[in-house]
């Protein structure tokens, strides 16, 4: 039962409530960095760190923070892992931190981030709060990683820099530039919103079928 | 003065905050439903922007030379504390303007754009006067972005569109539209 319920936290996250697809939660890092599948996968992990382990420290406190400063001391303990985020990416991939540049500072301003402290991590215990931050985590990245390989992909015609097409195929520029994010996401949760448009068609006829039977 | 010139044209147009940078896009898509409410939140913004140049100003010059590993957490507390403070400010000495930024002040605190602009400015070395003009700049082009989507938003309430792009698709697909218009303006300074 007890692991029942973690896993539920987790693949909520990921699918039924993703934070981009379903609640459209931190959407400038989501465009911004997404022009390649590889700076998706870095932004991607340092939100995951910041988040995992923001959710763990606030709940881990929640009965000793006052409510009505909560908001501050979430800030501030979000600020201090996204510093040694920053630092840490500076010293292992000074390439990647180049181009990532004031985004990930900008990873404290990540209302996904904020938001599951307010909801979740203040509320629950440790163990579903990390629960909650891993599948939120991972939902975002995977977010982040189909949008950027979309864009690489038509963008440049490759994948985490592999080349995928022969010389005859033209680069859609458009898609790295910054127009492209929008129209990606756009289309993307187009997408989403015909699944629920027939899931919705789909339940709906399972009812009728249901009431006409008795 | 050319230079001043060209920071604020560059943080309107061509460099624009929200449809190039993808800052602040929460309220770009949340609140941009009417035209008024985007015009007073823009406003808003746009002080709290200028606030937020001063305070990085100071804190760079005075603090962070010693100690650059705060900069984050110095940032965030300082200009969070300063709005409030400017905000019960405004509310006593002029009610008129309180009412016409209303509830926007608190709640811009913790925009991307915000934070975003005291990281730029610093990481361009920015002075005093270039940072107020490029905070003016890019409030004004932020405003200019979210009262064009805003008017588009409300035609678009006004025609039939299908029920399956409505709604968040559809705004970012304006918006894409919109910010692939702004990218004419990079060609504006080709030749400095």
């Amino acid at each position: 039962m007890k692991k029942n319920e973690s896993y539920e936290e987790f693949i909520k996250g990921v699918w039924r409530d993703n934070p981009v697809f379903a609640q459209v939660l931190g959407m400038c890092p989501m465009l911004a960095v997404t022009n390649s599948a590889i700076n998706a996968v870095a932004m991607g992990m340092a939100t995951f760190f910041v988040l995992v382990g923001s959710s763990f420290l606030v709940s881990s406190f929640r009965n000793w923070i006052p409510k009505q400063v909560r908001i501050s001391c979430f800030i501030i303990i979000i600020a201090t892992f996204v510093t040694i985020a920053d630092y840490t990416l500076l010293a292992l991939v000074p390439k990647v931190h180049k181009e990532l540049g004031a985004f990930i500072p900008l990873i404290v301003a990540n209302c996904l981030i904020l938001g599951r402290q307010e909801a979740f991590a203040s509320r629950y215990p440790t163990r579903l709060a990390v629960m909650d931050a891993i599948g939120m985590a991972v939902g975002f990245l995977v977010a982040l990683l189909s949008l950027g390989a979309v864009r690489e992909i038509l963008g440049d015609g490759a994948l985490f820099g592999v080349k995928l097409f022969s010389e005859n195929f033209e680069p859609w520029v458009i898609m790295i530039l910054p127009p492209g994010g929008f129209l990606t996401l756009g289309v993307i949760l187009l997408f989403f919103n015909w699944f629920k448009f027939k899931k919705d068609e789909f339940l709906e006829e399972v009812a009728e079928a249901e009431r006409s039977g008795r | 003065m050319e230079n001043l010139l060209w920071i604020f044209v560059s943080a309107v147009l061509v460099n624009n905050f929200v449809l190039t940078y993808f800052l602040g896009l929460c309220p770009f898509l949340g609140v941009s439903n009417s035209l008024e409410t985007s015009a007073r939140l823009g406003l808003a913004t746009t002080f709290v922007m200028l606030v937020t140049a001063i305070c990085a100003w100071v804190l760079n010059t005075y603090v962070l030379i010693h100690a650059p590993y705060l900069r984050l957490i110095c940032f965030i507390v300082v200009i969070a504390s300063t709005v409030q403070f400017i905000e019960m400010l405004i509310k006593k000495l002029s009610p008129a303007l309180f009412r016409a930024m209303g509830i926007f002040l608190p709640l811009i605190t913790t925009n991307c754009a915000i934070l975003g602009l005291a990281i730029f400015a610093t990481n361009r070395g920015y002075g005093f006067w270039e940072g107020i003009i490029y905070a003016l700049g890019a409030g004004i082009g932020f405003t200019l972005a979210l009262v064009l989507l805003a008017g588009l938003r409300e035609e678009a309430e006004l025609s039939s569109i299908p029920k399956l792009i409505q709604g968040t698709a559809m705004n970012l697909i304006i918006a894409g539209i919109l910010s692939m218009a702004f990218m004419g303006f990079a060609g504006l300074f080709s030749s400095t």
